[in-house]
């Protein structure tokens, strides 16, 4: 039933404006894919070129290694769930659902139970009568997925399904499609600007960007071992600090490093840059210590704001050379606004890019023990 | 004796009090509301003055006998009786521009309806074709149009010559009671200029994703119209239908220009309104003008009222 998906070199013009750079993606059978990046990134487009709603410009799309460039939309065996849901305001659930088995001409016998089915999959059997209008977001999210359920596809794609819903309903939907991937194990790909969605929902996450692929992997692997700073600002909630840095001393064993005005030793050697180089030094908010004295002292911050999120209490500081710092504590932290605090952080869980975006820290040494994530997942649940 | 005196004078005044201060709010409700009925009086002139005081005059005139010189004379139901059973012309009319509604409204609806999908295929200068298409709707009221349509379809006309060419000859279009009809109603078609752009709007105001969804199920471009378009646009299309009907009922200029007035030849191009207006002006018969008048005020009524009924099975709307 899973089927696998082959991106080769694929790319998209319109008209001299190219706006997919020759694309490289495989998508395993069974996987569930997120396609992540900001407005404009081509996400979007790439899902759409994979529906066989946009043409593919260049390079070649396969499906179960055979090629689908030319072949309609209809014939790939694909259903696609749309943001606006793309519901048929004059039929009833029932015949929305029906719609797409009966343009194929199966019979009123074999359309009933599919439609039974899908509607008892995804909890709408008594709204099956009822027109879009009388349902609520929630409810015709459902629908739309139904729709994609009964012609039994062989790949689900969703176009950012969830962005009309409120955020309560949001994460309910959440987690009842991913539920639906582990019922159903086929292939989806799921595109969203939401990085937290693609955190909660991927096995594999694309992030992409002007129309390129900047990294792909699990998610974790992503939030530990960004491979550039892209990356590394996009995955992970709130934002990864980036602080303006430069690098003092680089040996076999450790490298020093002037970060914002206060230098500090690193007990590991940069992969690249050399002496003098102006680099980023990164560290995520949920990183850094200021409650007690752990790993390197980062700076003496200035608190500017304090949010206390029940869970968790966010900082948003600013360093002695006037650089902004966001700072998670874990719990309910005692933090007037306007005091001086230290912070620390574990260089086991700091990154380094140099000037043009790379990462050059020693990461896959040096994130393994990454937990990370607790307060941003509880960040997360509080906003 | 004395209580019930005292009762009805605190009775009076209370009543006293209550109508004063019933003034009190009129006179502050007519001071709040004061301005918004001065902007509002030149409509309201217009209404009273222009159009319902004459349509009920209208009313009174049609159960008299009126000829503009002398003071009308009432008749009863005289000239409704007359109508109903001894005028043959009424019957004439009545079936020539029941004619001219059934072909005309359905054509000129298509024609609008697929000239409409023509430019939303994403047409480039669409602003432009749109308001050339536009054009003729300003035009084909006007006299000038009409007097054109006669050159055209006459005998020696421009279609004929046309005609020629394929070695066909063709007969004198107006001049033909067998004919002269259609080319009201192809006027009338050629004027598809304003449902076409209702219609557009309409088109583009359906959601591309549903034709793209549509496309994933396999649904051709004819089933996509008829499961999707068609029915998101009922609404839009009940509302022509209603408007060009009753434009199609009143219809007057182009019978008048090109029979001459006459409702010709054999009275094939007799409207209701021109031989309303041939009674009216003609024969200076108001009276019975008026009962016309009137008649096709319930007819169309009838028929609007009709379309809103029957509107419930099969005009779609989305909220």
């Amino acid at each position: 039933m899973s089927t696998s998906v082959v991106l080769e070199k694929v790319e998209k013009r319109y008209g001299t404006v190219d706006v997919i750079h020759g694309i490289d993606l495989n998508i395993e059978p069974g996987e569930f894919v997120v396609f992540v990046g900001p407005s404009g990134c081509g996400k979007s487009t790439l899902l759409r070129m994979i529906a066989g709603l946009e043409e593919i410009s260049g390079g070649a799309l396969l499906l179960d290694r055979e090629r689908m460039n030319e072949v309609a939309s209809a014939k790939r065996g694909i259903a696609m769930v749309f943001q606006s849901y793309a519901l048929y305001p004059h039929m009833s659930v029932y015949k929305n659902l029906a719609f797409g088995l009966e343009t194929a001409g199966y019979k009123k016998a074999e359309i009933e139970p599919r439609v039974r089915r899908a509607a008892q999959i995804l909890q709408i059997e008594k709204l099956l009568e009822r027109k879009p209008k009388q349902l609520s977001g929630g409810q015709r999210q459902r629908v739309a997925i139904g729709r994609a359920i009964v012609r039994e596809p062989r790949i689900f794609l969703f176009d950012e399904p969830l962005s009309n819903l409120d955020a309560e309903l949001r994460v309910q939907m959440r987690v009842e499609i991913s539920r639906l991937h582990r019922k159903l194990g086929n292939t989806m790909i799921y595109v969203t600007h939401d990085q937290v969605e693609a955190m909660t929902m991927a096995d594999k996450i694309v992030v992409l960007n002007a129309g390129r692929i900047e990294q792909v992997g699990a998610p974790l692997e992503l939030y530990n071992n960004p491979v550039n700073r892209f990356v590394a600002g996009f995955i992970g909630s709130p934002k990864m600090n980036f602080l303006d840095a430069r690098i003092e001393e680089i040996s076999a064993n450790h490298t020093d490093l002037c970060v914002g005005g206060n230098k500090m030793r690193l007990p590991w050697q940069l992969k690249g840059g050399t002496k003098e180089d102006k680099v980023a030094f990164g560290i995520r908010p949920e990183h850094l210590v200021a409650d007690r004295e752990a790993g390197i002292a980062l700076a003496t911050v200035n608190v500017d704001l304090v949010e206390n999120l029940g869970g968790a209490t966010m900082l948003y500081t600013t360093t002695p050379d006037g650089q902004q710092l966001t700072v998670a504590l874990d719990g309910q932290q005692n933090v007037e606004h306007g005091a001086n605090i230290k912070v620390y952080f574990d260089p086991a869980r700091c990154h380094v890019f140099s000037a043009d975006g790379v990462a050059i820290q020693a990461h896959e040494e040096h994130a393994a023990a990454n937990g990370g994530g607790s307060v941003s997942d509880r960040y997360h649940a509080a906003s | 004796m004395n209580t019930a005196t005292h009762a009805s004078a605190a009775d009076i005044a209370v009543e006293r009090h209550q109508s004063v201060r019933a003034r009190g709010r009129l006179a502050r409700l007519w001071a709040s509301n004061a301005p918004g009925y001065l902007f509002l009086l030149p409509w309201l002139l217009g209404f009273f003055g222009l159009t319902l005081g004459p349509a009920l005059v209208s009313l009174y005139l049609s159960f008299t006998d009126f000829d503009l010189i002398r003071a009308p004379q009432w008749t009863g139901a005289a000239n409704y009786v007359r109508i109903a059973t001894a005028d043959p012309k009424f019957a004439a009319a009545m079936q020539v521009t029941l004619t001219y509604v059934v072909l005309s409204v359905p054509f000129k609806l298509t024609f609008a309806l697929l000239v409409a999908i023509a430019l939303n295929r994403g047409v480039k200068g669409l602003t432009f074709y749109r308001a050339i298409f536009y054009l003729p709707s300003l035009l084909g009221g006007s006299v000038a149009i009409a007097v054109l349509w006669r050159q055209l379809f006459a005998g020696d006309g421009l279609v004929n010559a046309a005609l020629s060419q394929f070695g066909i000859e063709g007969p004198s279009w107006i001049s033909h009671p067998n004919y002269s009809i259609y080319t009201l109603v192809a006027l009338s078609v050629w004027q598809f200029g304003s449902p076409m752009i209702i219609f557009l709007a309409g088109l583009r105001q359906i959601p591309t994703d549903m034709y793209e969804a549509a496309s994933l199920d396999g649904a051709s471009k004819f089933r996509q119209f008829y499961k999707i378009t068609l029915p998101l646009l009922t609404p839009v299309i009940f509302f022509n239908a209603v408007v060009q009907t009753i434009d199609a009922f009143k219809a007057f200029t182009p019978a008048f220009i090109i029979s001459g007035g006459t409702g010709g030849p054999i009275n094939s191009t007799l409207f209701y309104t021109l031989y309303l207006y041939q009674e009216a002006f003609g024969n200076f018969r108001m009276g019975y003008a008026s009962a016309l008048a009137w008649i096709l005020v319930v007819i169309i009524a009838i028929f609007t009222a009709f379309s809103f009924l029957t509107s419930r099975y099969w005009v779609h709307y989305d909220d």
